[in-house]
C-alpha cells in the first residue's frame, strides 16, 4: 500500500491537478467574456439579442454538463463530418475547455446581469449627462462596479469549475480525478489515490477562497 | 438660451407635466420651486433629455432638440451640465478621475490636458486637496462640489441643478450654494430646482413656481418672494418660511 506514495506518482497526480486548475482558469476566463457579452444581450433593448441571450443561458444551464461535454466531444465531430465530409479529431483538453467555458458562461451571464442591474441608476445617468459612450460607460464605470459586487458568487463559480473539470475525465483528459483513477487501477487501490485527489482539490479551493478574500479587501478601498 | 414649448410628460396615469412653456435667457439664473411631486425635477430632466417628453419641444439657442438627429442631439446635450441631488460621482474612480473621464473619452483631450482642466475646476470648487479621494471618503458637500467640477470640465454653456443641496447635512448646504453663486456671478446660465428659498431669492433672477405639473406663477425673484400673486404660491411660501 505504501509504495503508492512515490515521488513519481505524486508528481503524476500533481500534473493532473495542474490540468484541472488550468482548465478551470481557462473556462472561468472565457466564460467571463461570454458572460459579459450575453449579459449585455439580455439587458439590451434589442429583442433579437434578448432572444439569443435567453436561449444561450437556458440551454447551457438547463442540460447536464456531462451531456454538454459529450456533445462537444462526440457530437460535434459527427456534425462536422456531415457538413464538410472530412473527419475531425477532437482533442479532449480543448473540447473540455470549450464545454466548461460555455457552461460557465451561462452561469456568469446571470451573475454579471444581476451585477450590472445592481449598479446604481445614477451612475448611468451621470454618464448620460456627460455624453460618455455606452462602451466607455460599460468598461470604465458599470462593469468594474458590477464585478466588485459579484466577486463572492464568481469565486464560487470558479470553485465549482475546479470540481466540475473532473467530468472531463469521461472523455479521457488526464485531469486530477482521472489521474487518481489511473493510479487506482494500477495498484488495485482506489482509497489512497482518491484521498490524495480530495486533499489536492481541497487545497486548491481553500487557497482560492483565501485569495478571493484578500482581493475583496483590496478592492474595498473605494468603499 | 432655452425655450420649452408645450411640454407634456406622463408616468403611466400620472400627469407629471401639463403643457409647460418656458424661456430661459443666457446668463439668467432661474429657480424652479414648488411642492414635492409638482414636476420641477421632471421638467429639468426633460430639458436635458434624461426623461423623454411625451409631447412638446425644447429649443436650445433657437435650434430644436430632436433625439432622432443623434449626433446633433448629443452635441446639444453636451452644452448642458447636469448636477444631481445624489451627486452620482463614479464610485470606482477618484475625484480627479471622475473629472478627467469625460474630457478624455468625449472631449478628445489628452491626459495632460484633461488633468489640467480637472485641476482648474477642482481648484475653483475648493477640492484641490481631495483629488485622490474616492467618493465614499468625502462628505456630501465635498461630493457635490466635485460633481459640479466634473460637469464644468465639459465646458457647458449652462448648468442644470436638480435639488443640489437636498441630500446634504445642513451645515454643508452653504459651501455648495457658495460655489453655485460664484458660477452665477461669472455669468453661467443656470436652472436650479431647489428648496433653498434664500438662494432662489438672493442669487436667482427669476422664479418659476410649479404645482401639479403646471406653471402657476413666474416672476422676478424679489417680486415673487415679496408679493406672490397666486394664492397657491402665497400658501406655499407661508408653509416653507417659519416665522
Amino acid at each position: 500500500m505504501a509504495d503508492i506514495f512515490t515521488a513519481e506518482n505524486l508528481q503524476f497526480m500533481l500534473k493532473g491537478a495542474g490540468f484541472s486548475l488550468l482548465l478551470a482558469l481557462g473556462a472561468v476566463a472565457i466564460g467571463c467574456v461570454l458572460g459579459i457579452i450575453f449579459a449585455i444581450f439580455k439587458l439590451s433593448k434589442n429583442k433579437i439579442l434578448n432572444f439569443f441571450g435567453n436561449v444561450y443561458v437556458e440551454i447551457f444551464r438547463g442540460t447536464p454538463m456531462l451531456l454538454q461535454i459529450l456533445f462537444f466531444y462526440l457530437g460535434v465531430p459527427v456534425l462536422y463530418q456531415r457538413i464538410t465530409g472530412t473527419r475531425m479529431n477532437a482533442n479532449p483538453y480543448i473540447v473540455g475547455l470549450i464545454a466548461l467555458s460555455f457552461n460557465s458562461g451561462a452561469y456568469q451571464t446571470e451573475l454579471i446581469r444581476s451585477g450590472i442591474q445592481g449598479v446604481d441608476k445614477g451612475q448611468w445617468e451621470a454618464c448620460e449627462t456627460l455624453g460618455i459612450s455606452y462602451k466607455t460607460m460599460m468598461k470604465e464605470i458599470i462593469l468594474p462596479q458590477a464585478f466588485k459586487q459579484i466577486i463572492p458568487p464568481l469565486v464560487s463559480e470558479f470553485i465549482m469549475l475546479i470540481k466540475d473539470s473532473s467530468l472531463i475525465s469521461n472523455i479521457g483528459a488526464l485531469e486530477l480525478l482521472y489521474s487518481a483513477q489511473v493510479l487506482g487501477k494500477k495498484y488495485y487501490d482506489y482509497l489512497d489515490p482518491l484521498i490524495i485527489a480530495a486533499v489536492m482539490y481541497l487545497t486548491m479551493t481553500i487557497v482560492i477562497s483565501w485569495l478571493a478574500k484578500k482581493l475583496e479587501r483590496r478592492l474595498s478601498v473605494s468603499d | 438660451m432655452i425655450k420649452v414649448e408645450h411640454l407634456y410628460k406622463n408616468f403611466g396615469d400620472f400627469k407629471a407635466l401639463k403643457d409647460i412653456s418656458l424661456e430661459i435667457n443666457d446668463g439668467e439664473i432661474v429657480s424652479l420651486i414648488g411642492p414635492s411631486g409638482s414636476g420641477k425635477s421632471t421638467l429639468l430632466r426633460c430639458i436635458h433629455g434624461l426623461e423623454k417628453a411625451d409631447k412638446g419641444t425644447v429649443y436650445l439657442d433657437g435650434e430644436r432638440m430632436d433625439p432622432a438627429d443623434k449626433a446633433k442631439y448629443a452635441a446639444q446635450r453636451r452644452k448642458m451640465g447636469f448636477v444631481f441631488q445624489h451627486f452620482n460621482l463614479f464610485n470606482n474612480k477618484t475625484v480627479l478621475e471622475n473629472c478627467m473621464l469625460a474630457p478624455m473619452s468625449v472631449g478628445g483631450k489628452s491626459e495632460e490636458e484633461a488633468r489640467a482642466i480637472a485641476m482648474e475646476y477642482l481648484g475653483k470648487v475648493g477640492m484641490a486637496d481631495k483629488i485622490d479621494s474616492y467618493p465614499s471618503r468625502l462628505s456630501g458637500g465635498q461630493k457635490q462640489r466635485a460633481a459640479i467640477a466634473r460637469a464644468l470640465c465639459m465646458n457647458p454653456e449652462m448648468m442644470l441643478f436638480d435639488e443640489p443641496t437636498s441630500a446634504l447635512d445642513p451645515e454643508m448646504i452653504k459651501e455648495v450654494l457658495d460655489v453655485m453663486k460664484e458660477l452665477g456671478r461669472q455669468g453661467m446660465t443656470m436652472i436650479v430646482v431647489t428648496h433653498e428659498m434664500g438662494f432662489a431669492r438672493k442669487v436667482g433672477n427669476r422664479v418659476v413656481f410649479l404645482e401639479a405639473g403646471e406653471i402657476i406663477e413666474e416672476n422676478e425673484s424679489e417680486a415673487f418672494f415679496s408679493a406672490p400673486s397666486s394664492d397657491r404660491a402665497k400658501d406655499f411660501l407661508s408653509k416653507v418660511f417659519y416665522d
